[in-house]
Parts: structure tokens; sequence; C-alpha cells
């Protein structure tokens, strides 16, 4: 019953805003009652799924790499788990769309469906492509113990810099598409596979060196877009 | 009530659809790299189902209840009707506080739906886990929340004042570079993860909606150009304000120590 409590903000939120601000009547308010209640069960079974089956599934992995002891496979797991997990994200897709019309009426490219569908792709690919270098990257971080801070402020100075080249057209997607690429189900696998590994290296520190692939994972895609921008 | 059924359906499919690369990058990889039986097999694959039919029922709903009615209050608060501004006159220059009840709007949608973010539910309860109850789970997902809101207020008073995305920006990263100095080394991971995880399956479509509302209704604002960048703001202030919380927590309980102390000492 916690999810009811989770919902209550929105509830509130748009019942106030609706009624008191817009002074409105509230539309297909049956409609309404049903949706929220599917919310809620959806949130509930997802939370109980989540306890009984993605943290498992990725702590067990984590385990079971760190006993085969093998770096190449893990640093490959990683790799696939960021760019299989970003390629197929609906949120990407609806964002590399957005951004491939900004591009054709920036004059970037030619205002041709081909050339609108082709950079969406070739966009969606670069993401995907940034997520899992950046999970690469953050395993590989986890297993030598580098700190996380030189990472983040690694990124944000390439951040800095790609802004300063890269088209204005492009800097608005380029920086949203950091936070659209990581989805539900990626985020709890990938926190359990990072606090997994760290707990079963010697001398890391689930807290300190488990967190920090979604934070790694959600700064890269905003290099690649906009070396993808320049690119192009 | 069949259509919603059939509904019901075809967002099943799809959320299958979006599960199956991940499904096999993990089944690919224990069958044919790691080699190994896996424990609970039939726990965790009931667990995964659990998922599944969790996020399906969550984004119908979702559909169904939420977002057409946020989006559409999203395009009447922006409304130059609404906010009783005469835009259609060339005269007319967008003037910041005519738009106060869209930032509040933009504050109180950004805190509500990230309570509800089911990834955010998951990091939190990782967090509780591996700290020993240290981190709150609730705690943890306030502080992100009052990081979100402020975040879109600001990103929706940028569009109305046409400033520079970048800026705002940078300067975020110049708080969280000095923040990371001084808050616990145990708290920094986290919180650059909370930035990450606050916006996806609930928050981003409604701020969408907001950002591209608003962009489309101020004169001499492009939809396309201006109209992103909330996203961005949502995932740098959660990070500020959850190394915030942990400075706070950190300062407090310091007070009480020494305030122990001193009173031993009488």
């Amino acid at each position: 019953m916690d999810s009811i409590k989770d919902l209550m903000p929105i509830i509130i939120v748009i019942g106030f805003f609706q009624l008191v601000v817009l002074r409105q009547p509230i539309p297909n308010l049956a409609d309404l009652l049903v949706g929220t209640m599917l919310v809620v069960v959806g949130l509930t079974l997802f939370v109980y799924g989540l306890k009984t089956g993605l943290f498992p599934i990725g702590e067990t992995m984590a385990h079971g790499f760190a006993r085969k002891g093998s770096i190449f496979w893990l640093l490959a797991f990683a790799f696939a788990l960021g760019f299989g997990t970003t390629v197929a994200e609906p949120a990407l897709i609806a964002v590399a769309d957005e951004a491939a019309k900004v591009a054709a009426a920036g004059n970037m490219i030619e205002n041709t469906e081909m050339a609108i569908a082709d950079y969406a792709n070739g966009l969606r690919l670069t993401v995907a492509l940034s997520v899992g270098v950046a999970i690469l990257v953050g395993v590989l971080r986890i297993i030598k113990g580098w700190p996380l801070h030189f990472l983040i402020i690694g990124g944000y100075a390439g951040v800095v810099v790609m802004t300063g080249f890269a088209p204005p057209e492009i800097i608005g997607i380029a920086y949203d598409s950091g936070g659209v690429t990581t989805s539900t189900i990626t985020v709890p696998l990938v926190t359990a596979l990072g606090v997994g590994l760290s707990s079963s290296i010697h001398g890391r520190n689930p807290l300190t060196d488990g967190f920090g692939l979604v934070a790694f994972a959600s700064l890269t895609p905003m290099i690649f877009v906009m070396g993808y921008g320049m690119l192009l | 009530m069949i259509a919603g059924i059939l509904d019901f359906f075809d967002v099943l499919i799809a959320t299958i659809r979006d599960v199956l690369p991940i499904a096999a990058i993990l089944f690919g990889f224990q069958l044919f790299v790691l080699r190994r039986r896996i424990p609970n097999l039939q726990q965790l694959l009931i667990g995964f189902a659990f998922v599944i039919v969790g996020l399906a029922f969550f984004l119908q709903g979702l559909e169904q209840a939420l977002f057409p009615l946020g989006k559409m209050m999203a395009e009447q608060l922006t409304a130059p009707a609404f906010l009783g501004i005469d835009s259609a006159s060339h005269a007319y220059t967008p003037d910041w506080h005519h738009y106060v009840w869209v930032y509040l709007f933009a504050a109180a949608i950004g805190f509500s739906t990230t309570i509800a973010e089911p990834s955010l539910i998951a990091v939190a309860i990782m967090a509780n886990q591996v700290s020993g109850g240290a981190v709150g789970i609730r705690g943890l997902r306030v502080a992100v929340a009052i990081g979100v809101s402020v975040g879109i207020a600001l990103g929706t008073y940028r569009i109305v004042s046409g400033t520079p995305l970048e800026y705002y920006i940078i300067a975020g990263y110049v708080v969280v570079m000095m923040q990371t100095m001084v808050t616990p080394k145990t708290i920094v991971a986290l919180a650059y993860d909370s930035g990450g995880v606050t916006t996806s399956t609930v928050t981003v479509p409604l701020v969408t909606a907001l950002g591209l509302g608003l962009a489309s209704n101020i004169p001499g604002r492009n939809p396309l150009l201006d109209g992103f960048g909330l996203i961005a703001f949502a995932s740098l202030c959660p990070i500020i304000s959850v190394m915030a919380y942990a400075q706070l927590s950190e300062w407090q309980a310091n007070r009480i120590k020494k305030q122990r102390l001193r009173s031993q000492e009488k």
C-alpha cells in the first residue's frame, strides 16, 4: 500500500491545479480512477519483482563474473548491457526523432524523410555506444578502485569543452539525452551489478564504489551527442 | 472494457519487446560465459515476470489517467489566455513574473512525479540495504524530489527568460564540484547516481509537454530549440540537493555530538 502513498502527490497536484487554478471540472473521472488503480497495482508488482527478480539477477551475475575472474568477459558484459538496453529505449527513440527534426529545421541536414531517419538512427546508435562505453569504464573503475569524482569531473570538463564547439541547435537535445537514456529496467540491473561487484571484490565498499555507474551513463551521451552534431 | 484490455495487451507486448534485448544479454552471458547454474532460477524468473507485468500496468495506467490530464494542464497553464497576456501584440516582450503559476506547477509536478518514479525507488531500496539503513529510503527520495522540483522550476524560468542553457548547467557543475570536496565521501557516488535515475517513465513525458507548451506559447521562442533542457536541469539539481541533504545530516549529527560532549563536561 506504499504505492498509494507514492502516487498521492501527483493526484494532489493535478487535482489542485485543475480545480483551483484552472477552475475546470476533471474530465472522465471514471477513466482517471481506473487508470490510477492500474498505476498503483503496477507499481506494487514492480517493486515486488525488483526485490525478488532484478536485484538478485544483477548481483548473482556480478558475483559470477568476480568468481570467474575474467576481466575481458566482465567488460564485454558491461558494454553489451549498456548498449543493448539503450538502443531499444523508447524515450531515446522519441528524443532522437525530435533531434533529427531540429537538425533538418536548422539546415544541418537535408530536409527529406530519408536524411531525417538516417540522422535519428545514427544518433540512437551514438547514444547507445556512449552508454556502453560508460558502463564499461564504470566497471573498470570499480575493479581498479579509481575515485568516482575524477571520472565525473573529467566528464563535466568534456561536456563544457564540447559545448564550446557544438552547433547551438544541438546543445539542448544533447543535454537532455543524458537524462533519458537510463530506463526503469536498466537502472536496477546496473545498480545491482555495481553493488554486487564491489561487494565481491576485496577492498571495495559497495556504498562508495558500487554506485556511480548510472551517473557516468548519463554523462557520456551528452558528450557523444554533441560530437555527433559536430561531425555531421 | 474490452478495448481497455486490448490496450493493456499492446502495452504488455511493447514492454516485453523493450525487455527482450536485456533478457537476451543476461541469459546469453549466463549460459555461454559464466556457464553456471543459477540458484533459485524459478524465483528469479517469477520476479522478472512481475517487473514486466507491473511496468505494463503502470504505463497503461499513466497513459489512461495522468498523462492526458497532465499534458492538457501544461498546455492550458502556458496559454496566453490563461496568463492574461496579449501576446498577439508585437509590443509584448515576455516578462518573467507573468508566469508564476507555471513555475509553481513545474515545481509541484517535478516533485510529485519524482516521488512516483520506479527507478528512483529501486536505487533508494538498494542504497538503504547497502548502507545498513543509514540512508533512509524516504529521505533520499524526498531529497531527490526537491532537487527535481527546483530544477524544473528553474528550467521553465530559463525558457521564459530565454537565457542560454549552458550557463545554468555549467554553473551547476561548478556547484557540484565544490560540494564534492566537502560532502561525506560515502554519499558522493549515490548523489551522482540520483541525477541520472530521476528522469524516466513518469517525469519525462509530463516535463517534455510542459517545455514544449511553454516554448510554443511564448513569442520569440522556438519549441524545437528552446523546449529542451528541462530534463538536463532535472538530472543536475538532485545531485546538488542530495549532497546538501547529506551535509545537513552530518552537520546536525555533529551538533548533537558536541552538545552531548558539552553536557558531559558539566
